[in-house]
């Protein structure tokens, strides 16, 4: 790819400039979901726009004997590991920027927002703030070796590091959703853990500890740290679609050129917006499960059958099955 | 984590009224806790002294925003027990009838309560919108949708027409089968189960040994309820019965409202189609001849107490109450100790709290910013102290 058309990748399209765009979009159609099966109305379509830009002009407020630089950084860093984060995956077409081992990559980066919040809540110098840091980095020790392990799945059976080629490999052949089920509902339900949505919306349940972490993020840090989830919604349905639901391919070649970018463009909204409707129902049904309910379920029968997923993929793949 | 102090109140996002909790946890285990109810004293008990009867029941009714139908009839009751007055039947069944869809209300809004403390907020949205059937209801049968205004010394002030005792029974249908709904899935609902089951528990014997009152007393197999036990109104007449469930949980707690939300339908029904003719209201005396009267009630939140003491005026000289959460305070912080943090606020929720209505007086000393309670002896020094001076003794 040509240098100039990299940086436009990288910066409008489908770079930040959409991610952002799509990342409130996606957050008003939560919203608006939510609302719709609530029985309320639901907000208009740019209000997360609204708040967004409202939580940037707020006062930022340090609270006493916190260290500032660090605790401003903090939602600096975790915003822009996720914003890297979705250049490896694919959105139209497969992303020029794909290497070997990009999986892993990715998979760091999005755990870097819930090592951010335990930070944040641990400079916080607040007894919520900590409690719901310390929940936090709970959560994840439970939720992401299955989320992890279910998510290398797809790339043991293709044979590959690379999230592209994992695409490239289901165009070929068939979607992983089909192979491995049951690794996609571990993935949507540890999406939905990472997300700290009900029922994970443990480290910030308003009616225990306030807002967990988030207590004391003001102004712009706040608004951030709001975006980085939109964002990070974004990438992690975008690799659920990526990895099980075939991404932005199709099986068969399409012509011309430019009606082909526009399928596999549309394709790729219609899957992350499926995904996203999965999240939201599930959000919507219930109710948030403590978090020692969720130690015991998440290690006993989430991590078990993500193993056994793996090993199944490991057997048929040692007898050449797959 | 080493042992930590938790301070919950008097501003949470989990509170909507002032209390403060001291929680001592162990990470998410709760070791101890220490309550302060007192942050809104308001004075109501003795500006009751100084009105007489026509305008003390207003007052009253502002008590409690939620059972404000409960504590004018409390009053009213009492006070026409002292006067010796029978008050038509009429008039018994239509404070039946706001009694109940009182109670109906009170318990949805509980129920939406108790799901958003567990984080389900769809369960909150529903029972709140269906809520709002029971407050139209309410609108057209009294006029208001808080505060009633329907009682009065004597009677009721509103007459019922037949249009709109038929619009009211016309609304039934669809609560009932709304009721029906949460009834299933007060017993189904996954998370509901898991946060709910075996949370808050309190043996009957303990909720006999620390007072404890309505559904939460009904939820540990106490069978009391002052409907049944100190008939008033027209409870007698109507077929019901007293739901009771031995969970003694927070899940049990949620049972014996959703069945009494069943059972005050059949209530309100029941008195609605059998609504006898006659007077709605007789004319009172001005003023009430010396005695006491201890008046119970059973409030959607369990017994509520008022004691009056008349003295041949139109004012009562002495009026205490007594709200149902100041009797379940106790069954809380003893149900807390060795649960999680994480159940605190679904337990505290549980009994239905009304702080406002149960605060009384604490000390607080502006200069050292220290707070405190008095002893009886200081509080009967205090105030002989204080009459002395206004009297000029």
């Amino acid at each position: 790819m040509e240098p100039w058309l990299l940086l436009l990748y990288l910066l409008v399209f489908p770079g930040f400039l959409f991610l952002l765009t799509y990342a409130l979009f996606l957050q008003y159609a939560d919203r608006k979901m939510s609302a719709r099966m609530q029985a309320r109305v639901g907000p208009p379509l740019l209000q997360p726009f609204a708040d967004l830009v409202k939580l940037l002009g707020k006062e930022v407020i340090t609270p006493k004997d916190v260290d500032a630089k660090a605790f401003g950084a903090a939602p600096l860093l975790a915003f822009a590991a996720v914003m890297t984060a979705f250049l490896y995956v694919p959105v139209v077409g497969l992303s020029p920027f794909a290497f070997q081992g990009d999986l892993v990559l990715v998979l760091y980066l999005l755990t870097l927002p819930t090592i951010v919040l335990f930070v944040v809540g641990w400079l916080s110098r607040n007894i919520f703030a900590t409690l719901g840091g310390v929940r936090a980095v709970t959560q994840m020790f439970i939720y992401e070796v299955p989320f992890f392990l279910v998510l290398l799945g797809p790339a043991l059976a293709a044979g590959t590091w690379s999230i592209s080629e994992i695409v490239a490999w289901q165009a070929d052949h068939v979607w992983f959703a089909v192979l491995q089920p049951l690794g996609l509902v571990i993935a949507l339900i540890g999406l939905q853990a990472k997300l700290e949505r009900t029922p994970f919306d443990i480290p910030e349940a308003e009616t225990e500890i306030v807002a967990g972490p988030w207590t004391e993020l003001t102004g712009r840090r706040l608004a951030l740290m709001h975006l980085t989830m939109d964002v990070s919604l974004v990438v992690g349905s975008a690799l659920v679609a990526a990895l099980f639901l075939g991404g932005p391919l199709t099986p068969w070649a399409i012509e011309p050129a430019w009606l082909s970018v526009l399928v596999g463009f549309g394709l790729f909204l219609a899957k992350t917006f499926a995904v996203l409707l999965v999240l939201t129902t599930i959000k919507m049904a219930m109710g948030r499960i403590r978090i020692d309910q969720l130690n015991d379920w998440g290690w006993k029968y989430l991590a078990s059958l993500a193993m056994l997923q793996v090993l199944a993929v490991l057997l048929l793949k040692g007898w050449s099955l797959v | 984590m080493p042992e930590v102090v938790i301070p919950i109140g008097p501003q949470h996002p989990a509170l909507k009224e002032p209390v403060n909790f001291k929680v001592v946890a162990d990470g998410e285990i709760i070791v101890r806790l220490e309550l302060d109810v007192s942050y809104n004293h308001r004075g109501i008990e003795k500006a009751a002294e100084q009105r007489d009867f026509v305008r003390v029941v207003p007052l009253l009714e502002r008590v409690c925003g939620i059972c404000s139908h409960s504590h004018t009839t409390v009053f009213v009751k009492g006070i026409e027990e002292a006067m010796k007055l029978e008050i038509p039947r009429r008039a018994q069944y239509i404070r039946t009838i706001v009694a109940e869809l009182e109670r109906m209300h009170s318990h949805l809004l509980w129920l939406g309560v108790a799901a958003h403390e567990i984080g389900f907020n769809t369960l909150f949205m529903w029972t709140w919108r269906d809520r709002e059937l029971v407050q139209d209801m309410l609108e057209e049968l009294t006029g208001n949708r808080v505060n009633y205004g329907i009682n009065e010394v004597g009677g009721v002030r509103r007459d019922l027409t037949p249009a709109l005792v038929k619009a009211s029974l016309d609304r039934l249908p669809y609560l009932a089968e709304r009721i029906a709904k949460y009834t299933a899935m007060a017993s189904k609902q996954r998370t509901m189960l898991l946060r709910f089951q075996g949370v808050g528990k309190l043996t009957e014997a303990e909720a006999l040994k620390y007072g404890a009152v309505g559904p939460t007393a009904r939820a540990s197999g106490v069978d009391y309820d002052v409907r049944k036990d100190d008939p008033y109104l027209s409870y007698p007449d109507v077929p019901w019965k007293v739901v009771t469930d031995d969970h003694g949980d927070v899940f049990g707690r949620t049972l014996v409202r959703v069945g009494e939300l069943v059972e005050s339908t059949n209530i309100v029904r029941h008195c609605l189609e059998n609504l006898p003719e006659g007077a709605i209201r007789i004319q009172p005396p001005r003023a009430a001849p010396k005695g006491e009267v201890l008046s119970r009630y059973e409030a959607p939140r369990g017994e509520l107490v008022h004691f009056i003491r008349t003295n041949n005026t139109d004012k009562a000289e002495r009026l205490d109450i007594r709200t149902p959460t100041l009797a379940n305070w106790t069954s809380v912080a003893v149900s807390l100790v060795g649960q999680n943090l994480a159940d605190i606020p679904v337990v505290v929720a549980a009994i239905d709290p009304c702080l406002s209505c149960t605060s009384r007086i604490t000390i607080v000393d502006p200069e050292g910013a220290e707070t405190g309670t008095m002893t009886w002896d200081e509080l009967r020094a205090h105030g002989i102290r204080f009459y002395r001076e206004r009297e000029g003794i």
